[in-house]
């Protein structure tokens, strides 16, 4: 056990801070969520990408450094401890980007990957259906094969980005029959197909964070299905569980709202109750227990060891940790938490935590049946 | 940056698990709750030659040298088997604090702790003095107390494994201290994890409505909130280790960290195992609370998590 930093990642860690010191924007840019801020967002990226920032872990040519996990995680602290803007390709970055690594075909990253680097296109995912939510398995969106083409019929919903996206990676049912896990096929959609209608769904900050897709007889290359026709389901939930489990949500995001609060109670320490004390000390320390938990996962997962359900005690912990942890910035901030604001709006966006990405009631399931191994109900 | 223990710690985890469950099963902890001293000198003798007991008695003492990362492990299996012998007060806080006094002291305790032949004891602040009947000294910051030149008076203990005795302005040792409150920690982790085990064992075994307790989720996100505590827990008692054996500039506070986050875990899992268990789990003659006891003695003892949560600068 050694858990000091190598002289190579401290000078990977002070090259990353250096550059986005000299180079994060001093307004914060408009959300992401709006035709303007996605623009100004895709901008950013563009010059994330040409210093080699974007996607450092990812190999040289499809825009990363081919730096190791613990140098991305070393990445995350700094990219979010400079307070540079959240990334409007993450869907593609942190989602679809690890499963092309592993499952893509030589064209297929060639084709996307370098375009995701770039921010050239912006993806969504489309998962979840009005009547496929917690319950995906019972998903009815399908895909008929009609020559070299999928004619795709359905419709996608709480897609994330989807307003302003350019692509979508969904799963659709491509076996006439084929009930819950099995005949799922991961297919790549381009937004602007025909039958392709987008609507976009404020969320409770009053942006379009959300849309919903229809599907209406699109046709898409069979070449765009990722990985084997029907293995749909085992693509999206294998061995890249891992990747999401430590990558949607890196330390670094929630050691900087840690240290924006410590920095906010400190400033009005004098006037608070005693009690808040205890929720900041909290705060600091679970972020740090979670930063500790990621390295020893990673560690783990580094020295050849498997990583399973354990991802789903990551989401649970990082989730509510984000709740509680803005709860306390606006017991900080006592009544002006009624004027809208940077914390108000990560409030709002913290809500969600528990909620996307798998609720932490199946995350909770999940621990219990395949950690515990107690019985299915 | 490597967080991980080496196979050879890992491997002598597996042993002493293994030793815990032939030499110390919760029949034999039971057993000790109403012995006499409580304390079983062919168990501690059996620890001693398996090398526990001296791991951090240095070579040239005849013990193996080892230090917090080697003994961290251990101190969670004694916590696993609810270990009823002073191992945290010998080898985690009195082997340290003799070494630290060195000279004919270090020379005449150190191979006779590694040996097994003396039990060690330690009294300061913030703790109370626990199984002094036995021990063959007692190191306090104010130097070392022979048993049998104070009175030792008995105070009542909700963990009959652990006989707990007044003894008044022992000093402070900050660095003893700590070695002290990773050593709880470590143990409390070691009892988070067999209360969630018996839990979910429990749980599988236990119907109701005609299937077992496990299938019904309010059960599950109970034993699954109790996993989430012990799994981040266990990394921030093992970053402690680390920085305790190194000495880290930041050791108290990764120290507090860790007593703070191993006591909320260990008391909110045993929490969880009693109420699945139910009625029975409340029990004497189900073997639950030998841990139940345990875990409330050493979440409170060496520091409250309140009170390492106000240690915590921020």
């Amino acid at each position: 056990m050694d858990l000091s930093f190598t002289p190579a990642q401290d000078a990977f860690r002070s090259e990353a801070r250096a550059w986005l010191n000299a180079n994060v924007p001093r307004d914060p840019l408009p959300s992401f969520d709006t035709a303007e801020g996605f623009e100004a967002h895709r901008e950013w990226e563009r010059r994330l990408a040409d210093a080699g920032w974007a996607v450092v872990n990812w190999p040289e040519e499809y825009g990363g450094r081919g730096a190791g996990l613990i140098e991305w995680l070393i990445f995350e602290e700094e990219y979010w401890g400079s307070g540079a803007p959240g990334r409007v390709n993450q869907n593609g970055i942190f989602l679809l980007g690890p499963v092309l690594l592993e499952f893509g075909t030589p064209e297929q990253k060639a084709r996307y990957l370098p375009a995701i680097a770039r921010a050239d296109e912006i993806w969504c995912q489309g998962w979840s259906e009005p009547n496929a939510g917690s319950d995906l398995a019972s998903l009815t969106s399908r895909a008929a094969l009609d020559g070299d083409e999928w004619v795709l019929n359905g419709q996608k919903t709480w897609c994330s980005r989807g307003a302003f996206a350019h692509w979508m990676f969904g799963i659709f049912r491509t076996e006439p029959g084929s009930e819950r896990h099995r005949g799922l096929s991961y297919i790549l959609v381009p937004l602007d197909a025909p039958g392709v209608t987008v609507r976009p769904i404020a969320q409770l900050d009053g942006e379009a964070g959300f849309a919903e897709v229809f599907l209406d007889d699109v046709r898409v290359p069979v070449a765009d299905t990722l990985g084997e026709r029907g293995e749909g389901w085992k693509i999206a939930m294998s061995t890249t569980g891992f990747e999401r489990g430590v990558v949607l949500r890196s330390p670094g995001r929630f050691m900087a709202t840690a240290a924006r609060l410590r920095k906010l109670y400190e400033a009005r320490a004098a006037g608070l109750p005693a009690s808040l004390r205890d929720e900041v000390v909290r705060a600091v320390t679970d972020t740090e227990a979670y930063r500790l938990h990621t390295y020893w996962t990673v560690s783990h997962f580094l020295a050849g060891g498997e990583v399973g359900a354990e991802t789903s005690l990551n989401k649970i912990f990082w989730s509510e940790m984000d709740q509680r942890m803005h709860r306390t910035a606006l017991s900080v901030l006592g009544e002006e938490a009624e004027l809208a604001g940077p914390w108000t709006d990560g409030f709002l966006f913290s809500l969600a935590g528990p909620i996307y990405a798998g609720t932490n009631e199946i995350q909770r399931n999940i621990v219990a049946e395949r950690v515990l191994g107690l019985p299915r109900g | 940056m490597q967080f991980t223990f080496t196979d050879e710690q890992r491997a002598f985890q597996r042993a002493v698990r293994d030793f815990l469950a032939k030499e110390c099963p919760p029949e034999h902890v039971r057993a000790m709750t109403t012995d006499a001293t409580g304390r079983s000198p062919k168990l501690w003798k059996g620890l001693a030659e398996l090398g526990v007991v001296g791991l951090t008695v240095p070579e040239e003492h005849g013990g193996l040298g080892g230090d917090e990362m080697d003994l961290v492990l251990l101190l969670e299996e004694a916590g696993r088997a609810a270990l009823p012998e002073p191992l945290l007060e010998t080898a985690a806080v009195g082997v340290p604090m003799l070494r630290a006094s060195g000279g004919d002291l270090a020379r005449e305790w150190l191979p006779r702790v590694a040996a097994g032949d003396a039990i060690l004891t330690v009294a300061m602040s913030g703790v109370t003095l626990a199984d002094a009947h036995v021990a063959d000294l007692i190191l306090t910051p104010r130097g070392p107390v022979l048993p049998s030149d104070v009175r030792l008076e008995p105070r009542p203990s909700i963990d009959a494994t652990r006989r707990l005795f007044a003894f008044d302005s022992a000093g402070t040792d900050d660095v003893a201290f700590d070695r002290g409150a990773l050593g709880a920690a470590a143990s409390l982790c070691g009892i988070a994890d067999r209360v969630i085990e018996l839990g979910a064992a429990y749980a599988k075994e236990r119907h109701q409505f005609g299937k077992p307790i496990g299938s019904f989720q309010a059960v599950k996100h109970l034993l699954a909130d109790a996993l989430l505590g012990l799994e981040f827990a266990r990394p921030v008692v093992y970053r402690a280790a680390w920085s305790v054996a190194t000495g880290d500039e930041q050791r108290s506070r990764h120290v507090s960290m860790a007593k703070a986050y191993s006591s909320d875990a260990a008391m909110n899992a045993c929490r969880a195992a009693l109420q699945v268990h139910g009625a029975i789990g409340y029990t004497h003659e189900h073997d639950l609370h030998l841990w139940l006891n345990k875990a409330t003695a050493l979440a409170h003892a060496w520091g409250t998590a309140a009170w390492h949560r106000e240690c915590i600068a921020l």
